[in-house]
């Protein structure tokens, strides 16, 4: 009977298996929402999204600036990562002889195993000096995004590149049988073909920088501010909960777990429209 | 809301396991006579550490167990009676409950910079205006012709509080004030930075950053100890009556001579 057995029930145990993935994440998900109910219910939701003042000692619970200081880091990573990412797999994928490519790839894979703290102690030694020179006091938003998108390089790299290696042979063999060069090649035919798996490695990419805490408090200054230079401090969301969260308690605390709520509903929709986003890009 | 109680139903589940785990295993081990717990400020903690492994290597069968937090978290933790002594690195607030405070330490709050700044010191007044943002220049105070930029703890930690209640007065911290979640991460920043002013705990001063003199007292010691240094804060162990039994023996040790002598060891200023 075993081997019956086995071949009718295997497909529920990894049913079970799945499930474990999403029930985590709904746990996760509902402890964190009954957490923070106690500061919405004080604060009130809009003002507590909306506003401005976060001074935690006062009663005032604004998160706004967080709101705003996570969105412009991300936002400024990613308009440098895009490019340099896409144009490393490029090389990678297509241009590089094999024996650079050899060395190149191990090397961007180290970088994803680097882990936070180290990337936020050379941000804080290397990067805030540099942008002090610029000016401000070089804990900034610039800083902070410089860093991230050392930080999110290799998700965008390995992944786009697996993604252009993917692109079926026929598809420039043909264009090249059609007189293209091989940049047209690559331009018009290999990058708008491996565009899913490229949008891909970039939502993957925003999702690692969103959720960054600790490069970001040593790099960002974590004052609660609206910037408006990329050369002003700012607090991001994920930074915030780590740096108050020793000394919260009460509705304090609650607070914090809002601000989780915040920045997991952010991130579902940061994903969400980016999704629908590459869908739309597929049909045309 | 369904969810929510089968979600509280397992994390109720675990941890009893765990506790029930943990009794297990203190049986087996002939786990010790009697257990203190304390809670509260970080800056307490290490202090706190070393008093209680001295306590119990002389009373076997005592076990201490001490937690961080922060002062708030102590403030409450010992009020609500799920520790016996809760830790506090500053005084307690109007609207805290009225705990009974006994005097561990004091603990002087330095202010220090870069060591290439040529500033001496500064007025207790000249750094509660460069916190508060009203001078904003080293030249304003007989330094360079360089911007200052001020980097303060995160609001909660005692230390700020402490430097909020001891030189800021009624002025706020201004808000684009860099923050570091630590002293560590103060040291850090300011000896990086030569613009830097932060402050940090006696304990933490080295020869990475330079302490100020403040109103022309330099920030030693002993110049904490006699109360010429004005930035200085209690250290405190709180509980919510007067102690009895071995809390009361922990405490009064503390406080004797064998626990100011650990104090003094540590870095710290006597409480007397």
């Amino acid at each position: 009977m075993s081997r019956y057995f086995v071949d009718r029930n295997a497909k529920y145990l990894v049913f079970v298996c799945a499930s474990t993935s999403f029930v985590i994440l709904a746990a996760i998900a509902m402890f964190i929402l009954e957490e923070s109910i106690p500061a919405f219910q004080e604060v009130g939701f809009l003002r507590f999204v909306f506003g401005t003042e976060w001074r935690p000692t006062l009663g005032q619970f604004g998160m706004l600036p967080m709101i705003v200081g996570s969105l412009a880091v991300t936002a400024g990573a990613m308009v440098l990562a895009i490019p340099l990412g896409v144009g490393c797999a490029i090389l990678l994928a297509e241009v590089a002889p094999h024996r650079v490519r050899q060395l190149l790839r191990p090397a961007v894979e180290v970088l994803v195993g680097i882990p936070s703290v180290v990337y936020g102690l050379v941000g804080m030694l290397l990067v805030v000096p540099v942008v002090r020179e610029i000016g401000g006091t070089g804990y900034s938003v610039a800083a902070g995004a410089l860093v991230l998108t050392a930080m999110v390089l290799p998700t965008i790299i390995s992944i786009s590149e697996d993604s252009i290696r993917a692109v079926p042979r026929r598809y420039k063999e043909g264009a090249l049988a059609l007189g293209a060069t091989h940049w047209q090649t690559i331009w018009h035919v290999m990058i708008p073909a491996a565009r899913s798996g490229i949008g891909a490695g970039i939502i993957l990419g925003i999702g690692r920088a969103i959720g960054e805490a600790m490069a970001m408090i040593m790099v960002t200054g974590n004052a609660v501010l609206i910037p408006t230079s990329p050369l002003d401090p700012t607090r991001t969301m994920a930074g915030g909960i780590a740096v108050e969260i020793n000394y919260a308690s009460g509705i304090h605390q609650s607070a914090l777990f809002g601000v989780g709520v915040v920045l997991f509903v952010v991130i579902l929709a940061i994903n969400s429209l980016a999704m629908v986003a590459m869908r739309r890009g597929q049909g045309a | 809301m369904h969810g929510i109680a089968w979600c509280k139903s397992l994390v109720a589940f675990i941890a009893t396991a765990l506790i029930v785990a943990t009794l297990v295993l203190a049986g087996c081990a002939g786990g010790p006579s009697s257990t203190i717990t304390e809670a509260g400020s970080t800056t307490v903690q290490p202090l706190a550490e070393r008093l209680a492994g001295a306590f119990e290597a002389k009373n076997p069968g005592v076990k201490i167990v001490i937690q961080g937090g922060g002062s708030s978290v102590g403030i409450k933790s010992v009020n609500d009676g799920i520790v016996d002594i809760g830790g506090a690195s500053r005084e307690l607030k109007p609207d805290e409950p009225n705990l009974v405070k006994h005097l561990l330490a004091r603990d002087g709050i330095a202010i220090v910079t870069h060591p290439s700044n040529p500033i001496p010191g500064l007025t207790r007044q000249q750094v509660t205006l460069i916190f508060a943002g009203n001078l904003t220049r080293w030249s304003q105070v007989g330094g360079e012709d360089k911007p200052i930029d001020v980097i303060a703890r995160e609001e909660g930690s005692g230390t700020r509080t402490a430097f909020e209640e001891t030189v800021m007065g009624k002025a706020l911290i201004k808000a684009a004030a860099i923050l570091q979640p630590s002293n560590g991460a103060i040291l850090t920043a300011v000896s990086t930075d030569p613009q830097a002013i932060g402050f940090v705990s006696f304990g933490y001063v080295g020869g990475s950053v330079k302490a100020l003199a403040i109103d022309g007292v330099a920030a030693t010691g002993e110049n904490a100890k006699s109360g010429s240094y004005p930035i200085v804060r209690p250290l405190y162990f709180l509980t919510k009556a007067q102690p009895m039994g071995l809390v009361r023996d922990f405490i009064n040790y503390c406080t004797g001579s064998e626990g100011q002598s650990i104090v003094v060891q540590e870095g710290y200023v006597l409480a007397k």
